[in-house]
């Protein structure tokens, strides 16, 4: 059978969703932001909730995610994003809030803005792109960085001792009642992919149902800030970040598992 | 129904704030202030008219929940007292370089640091020269009495939609606390958010709907953008300036020295220029109500007719320099002010416009000037 | 018993070699070019087109979306 044949647009299986606008994305090659950009913006495309929806981009690799989601979406202040879907949620009690934000706007800078409205249950979407470093700004350490792990602040590696360990924010809210749904993935292969964007769907789904914080945590690499190749740096977060990190359902419908 | 009360400043400002029509309030309590969000907890506005109140985890937090819901086009709020207003200053830039309309207020209480619990204004130059970073400007309203932190609540939010800007209303522990009889207004409704959508619609994240996606975002990577977005500001303000200036004459017609204050000094000031007329001192006031934008020209005219011009402030000098600044050297422009929360009386205000000005009173260079509260 | 033949889409100046796309394919289809697109960077291609069965194991896990995939019935 000729290619040409089977390249018609009737044969199409695949392709970009409708809701990731023509600019191309600012991420390095390889890296797991691209995949969890569009695994979310297909959600949104297949429950049809786009004019409902809007988004809150962090600061950090993704603060340009406003110009790849083809949505609504209001950049917020490091580590506030939180505190701004609060607002939009119960202002617009009948739309879909989520924010989408990296390890240091989450679990560091926006610690109290997470916890509180975890603690609040408030109706929202969070997306938590865990890749262990600080990759906007060149690498630096995270509150979720490896013990031993090198990176341009911890040139040596994380000291426990003297940072701290990596901080499992994803364990720490999970405890509170407000939330509801709490799982942590990832998108390095398809069937990590799959039950992702799985995972995104079942939270826009819970606030459908207004049941309170569905918390998507999703493990990715950073081959830049881990000097790797992108097939190098998914093997190392497999064999490294995932025993710390592991991957799974930590509550579901309200219940820790 | 309009109503006549006896309310305290905070309360009242709480009480404008539902039957403005206001959307929503975020805030944290801190003293002097607490009383407002106490208040809108109390009164439980979502029965009233679906207004939204919450207290947030920090003033931090508050801010940015300002900013969620004003992206969307709400009518939203917060008001905190001086180090609370500090913590959100960034908070505020992202609403300015945003372009959101918002409404902050400030009961100031003295500082720098923890400060003291009692008024001050010397938080002037934090409301009026920036305070947070970048090329901004706040509209900023100075309330003197519990009727204004009243009826500013709405000017505000009228100016704020008008430009899409942030607006503070700049009070002090003074007015904020006292009770006076206020006239509040009729209830105005909220607004639908059909009818937010339709006249927002054009930059209001309230969802992507028969129309391109919008962006609230007060970042621009690229130069020429970001030029254009800060010349975009400054075209507000200097619209604000030509449209939406305020302030009050007291006797200024005959005045040969000309007192200046705002808000709880402007009313211990009119006080002072009884006293100084009752004495045969043809003193005047001039009460900037807005401070930004800053009565520069209505003073520059005077200082042909006044011999000189006594800036009163709880503060140690911070409005002065604006004065100074608008008369151009014209006449002598000296400082007046009690610190730490102690409120000056009309007498001292009289003794210092008698020693500073009429009796001592020369322009200084600032190699002669000391400190004016020393 | 009905067969399936697939095939891939590249967009050579979205794909930016990362090649997490290679090891995901179950029959080894692609391979990165030696040519370049204009960033600079070697983009994907089938170098083994017969083999695709048109799975998306590669579309999904493109961060670019940088890969269309079709598939279509073949009868035996």
């Amino acid at each position: 059978m000729d290619i040409l044949d089977i390249i018609k647009p009737e044969n199409q299986v695949f392709c970009k969703t409708q809701l990731m606008t023509d600019t191309a994305l600012s991420y390095c090659p390889g890296c797991g932001h691209g995949t969890a950009h569009n695994i979310t913006m297909e959600v949104i495309d297949e429950m049809g909730i786009v004019e409902d929806t809007i988004g809150v981009a962090p600061v950090g690799c993704s603060v340009l995610a406003y110009d790849f989601m083809n949505i609504d979406m209001t950049q917020a202040a490091h580590g506030r994003a939180p505190a701004v879907a609060t607002a939009i949620s119960r202002t617009w009690p009948e739309k879909y809030v989520f924010t989408y934000q990296g390890d240091g706007d989450l679990a560091a800078i926006g610690t109290a803005e997470t916890i509180h409205a975890c603690n609040r249950g408030e109706n929202i979407v969070i997306i938590f792109v865990n890749n262990g470093i600080y990759g906007m700004t060149g690498g630096q350490m995270a509150p979720t960085t490896l013990e031993g792990m090198r990176t341009s602040t911890s040139p040596y590696g994380r000291e426990i001792e003297n940072m701290g360990s990596p901080l499992k924010m994803t364990e720490l809210i999970a405890n509170l009642p407000g939330v509801y749904y709490v799982t942590r993935q990832s998108v390095h292969t398809h069937k990590h992919a799959r039950k992702a964007k799985k995972a995104v769907r079942t939270a826009f789904e819970n606030t459908r149902l207004k049941k309170g914080v569905s918390f998507v945590e999703i493990v990715s690499n950073c081959n830049s800030g881990w000097k790797m190749t992108p097939n190098e740096s998914n093997i190392w977060m497999e064999e490294n970040m995932f025993p710390y990190f592991p991957l799974g359902d930590i509550k579901v419908n309200g219940i820790l598992k | 129904m309009s109503e006549l009360k006896l309310m305290k400043g905070n309360e009242a400002l709480a009480e404008a704030a539902i039957r403005a029509g206001v959307d929503a309030y975020f805030g944290y309590p801190i003293t002097p202030q607490s009383e407002v969000i106490e208040y809108l907890m109390t009164e439980q506005p979502e029965k009233r008219t679906g207004m939204v109140v919450l207290q947030a985890e920090s003033e931090i937090a508050a801010i940015n929940m300002v900013y969620g819901a004003a992206s969307t086009g709400k009518k939203v709020m917060t008001s905190s007292s001086s180090p609370g207003i500090s913590l959100k200053l960034e908070g505020i830039s992202y609403l300015a370089g945003a372009e959101l309309p918002a409404v902050i207020v400030n009961v100031v209480r003295g500082g720098p640091g923890l400060g003291t619990i009692q008024p001050s204004q010397a938080d002037y130059f934090q409301s009026v020269k920036g305070g947070g970073h970048g090329d901004y400007k706040l509209y900023v309203l100075a309330p003197a009495s519990v009727q204004e932190m009243s009826d500013f609540v709405a000017d505000a939010f009228d100016i704020a939609f008008k430009y899409r800007a942030p607006v503070l209303i700049l009070s002090d522990g003074l007015i904020g606390q006292m009770m006076e009889k206020v006239n509040l207004r009729d209830q105005k409704e909220r607004m639908k958010d059909e009818d937010i959508i339709k006249k927002y619609g054009s930059w209001a994240t309230t969802g992507k709907k028969g129309r391109e996606r919008n962006i609230i975002t007060s970042l621009d990577l690229q130069s020429e953008k970001m030029e254009a977005r800060v010349h975009r500001l400054m075209k507000k303000y200097a619209q604000m300036e030509k449209e939406d200036l305020r302030y009050e004459k007291i006797l200024c017609d005959d005045a040969e020295y000309l007192i200046v204050a705002y808000g709880s000094s402007a009313r211990i000031g009119q006080k002072a220029v009884e006293l100084a007329r009752a004495k045969g001192i043809k003193a005047g006031l001039l009460r900037p109500i807005t401070l930004f934008p800053y009565p520069k020209e209505q003073l520059f005219e005077l200082a042909d007719q006044v011999k000189g011009i006594l800036s009163v402030e709880l503060n140690a000098g911070q409005m002065v320099e604006d004065v100074r600044l608008s008369v151009e050297h014209k006449v002598p422009v000296e400082h007046f002010g009690r610190t730490g929360g102690i409120i000056h009386t009309p007498e001292e205000v009289l003794e210092a416009l008698e020693q500073k000005i009429i009796n001592n009173g020369h322009i200084r260079h600032h190699k002669t000037r000391e400190s004016s509260i020393l | 018993m009905a067969k399936v033949k697939g095939a891939i889409v590249v967009n050579t100046e979205t794909c930016k070699g990362c090649e997490v796309c290679i090891p995901v394919c179950p029959e080894n289809v692609i391979s990165m070019s030696s040519e370049v697109n204009r960033k600079g960077y070697h983009y994907a291609y089938m170098s083994h087109p017969e083999a695709c069965t048109g799975c998306t194991n590669c579309g999904l896990v493109c961060p670019d979306r940088a890969i269309s995939v079709y598939r279509v019935k073949v009868s035996e």
